[in-house]
């Protein structure tokens, strides 16, 4: 089977108005920055976007509130960006906010066909509200249910047409879990090589998660928060 | 009275040897600053690494290297990198010897609110709640009054709760509490020059006094 596909639009092909979509990246770090440029030239619009965060007013999945392609917004942390917090405000975009390490496993448990687990992680918080509660050990938790999308999108440093890959440093993230989720899975890359080029020893996702790989050119690669010392 | 960065220092005392610590953004960052050098600390930042070194060089930043607070960092030889899951896994699992992060509000029976303030501002929980539900040792680092004037150490928090009694120890620009389900928070030190009046008024949750409450030492 041929994974490889030519660029950003090709690999976007077959997603349609409303679908849920699993899109990798922490802020702005590691975020599969061709797709999204893709789906906001597509127009495909109602679309329920699971990410971590939700971009900048100009930047990532900000690019996709701006032109309203987002009905539903699945994610943990949404600070820095105006324009998510003025539509969720006035009622047009519908927000599930999750804690990190249990949206983190929701993505894991449902690529491992693991349909829902009990966590601590918001217990006695709005979280928690009509949840399935159970004590294990003397300590309450919650039951959480696994998350999965028509189409996973990640981004990765090296990939082979295989579909194996590698990331690079904290722009691994939510990568990894959300690329084992996707019915479809993206994966967009730095640097696109032919099997055996990259060490099996070291490949971070085996290709059996990916279904459709491209190299993307010329990364933006935005930095949110320019800190030195 | 302790300015941030005396919060921080306070707190770095409270680090041993061997544990692995997790800081929120705010004044538990700045903790990191002052770890006694007789002491190995390892940091772990929840987007995913194991060994966070201090902010980069101009020649060194690195857009595929942040922490959890989007900031640019440096890994420290013998780091480890890993995904989400693997990171909340350390995290729930109890791997993680000490949490320490901010507060809008804390409860005299240790509940913490500091996601969410209704109509006005929700940013989202991001990782404290998982931190706050599964850390074993929390210390909460923050201002011991809003900038309203307003207590933050309650009977019960107003906001919305991002995790019920699991606050162990305070510390603030006034004190450093510990907060004991039963009785309310125990005052166990002073910051330098405040008095136990000044910290009684501004403690609108039950407050534990015993005895003479030592000045704290902070070098």
């Amino acid at each position: 089977m041929q994974k490889r596909v030519s660029d950003a639009r090709a690999a976007i092909a077959g997603i349609t108005d409303g679908m849920t979509l699993m899109l990798g990246g922490f802020g702005l770090c590691g975020i599969p920055e061709k797709c999204i440029a893709a789906l906001a030239e597509s127009g495909i619009k109602d679309l329920t976007c699971i990410s971590n965060n939700a971009g900048v007013d100009d930047f990532g999945l900000g690019l996709l509130l701006q032109s309203r392609q987002i009905r539903k917004m699945i994610a943990s942390y949404v600070g820095e960006n105006a324009e998510f917090e003025r539509q969720m405000l006035s009622g047009d975009l519908e927000v599930d906010l999750i804690p990190q390490g249990s949206l983190a496993e929701r993505c894991r448990a449902g690529g491992a066909g693991i349909p829902a687990f009990f966590t601590p992680a918001g217990y006695g918080t709005e979280v928690g509200e009509g949840k399935e509660v159970r004590e294990f050990n003397g300590k309450p938790h919650i039951l959480e249910m696994a998350l999965t999308a028509d189409f996973a999108i990640v981004k990765a440093w090296k990939g082979d047409t295989d579909g194996n890959l590698i990331y690079k440093g904290t722009a691994r993230n939510f990568n990894p879990v959300m690329a084992m989720a996707g019915r479809i899975t993206i994966a967009e890359v730095e640097e696109l090589v032919e099997p055996g080029e990259l060490d099996p020893n070291h490949i971070h996702t085996p290709g059996v998660f990916v279904q459709r790989i491209f190299q993307g050119q010329d990364y933006e690669k935005r930095i949110e928060k320019r800190t030195t010392r | 009275m302790l300015d941030k960065t005396g919060i921080a220092k306070r707190i770095s005392r409270e680090l041993q040897d061997g544990w692995y610590v997790n800081l929120g953004i705010g004044i538990p960052t700045l903790v990191a600053n002052f770890v006694p050098e007789s002491i190995d600390v390892t940091f772990q930042s929840e987007n995913g690494i194991l060994g966070m070194g201090p902010f980069p060089t101009e020649e060194e930043v690195d857009a595929d290297l942040i922490n959890a607070g989007k900031q640019t960092i440096t890994a420290l030889p013998g780091a480890a990198i890993f995904d989400s899951a693997t990171s909340f896994a350390m995290i729930r699992g109890q791997h993680i010897q000490l949490t320490v992060l901010g507060a809008m509000e804390v409860s005299d029976t240790g509940d913490i609110a500091n996601w969410k303030i209704p109509g006005k501002l929700v940013k989202g929980m991001g990782g404290a709640m998982d931190l706050v539900a599964s850390a074993e040792n929390i210390i909460v680092a923050m201002m011991h009054t809003n900038r309203a004037g307003e207590s933050k150490l309650l009977s019960e928090c107003s906001l919305p709760l991002t995790g019920v009694k699991c606050v162990k120890k305070i510390v603030t620009n006034l004190a450093v509490l510990e907060v004991t389900p039963d009785r309310g928070f125990r005052l166990l030190e002073r910051a330098p020059g405040v008095t136990v009046q000044q910290i009684k008024d501004a403690t609108a949750g039950r407050l534990v006094i015993e005895g003479d409450v030592p000045e704290m030492q902070l070098d």
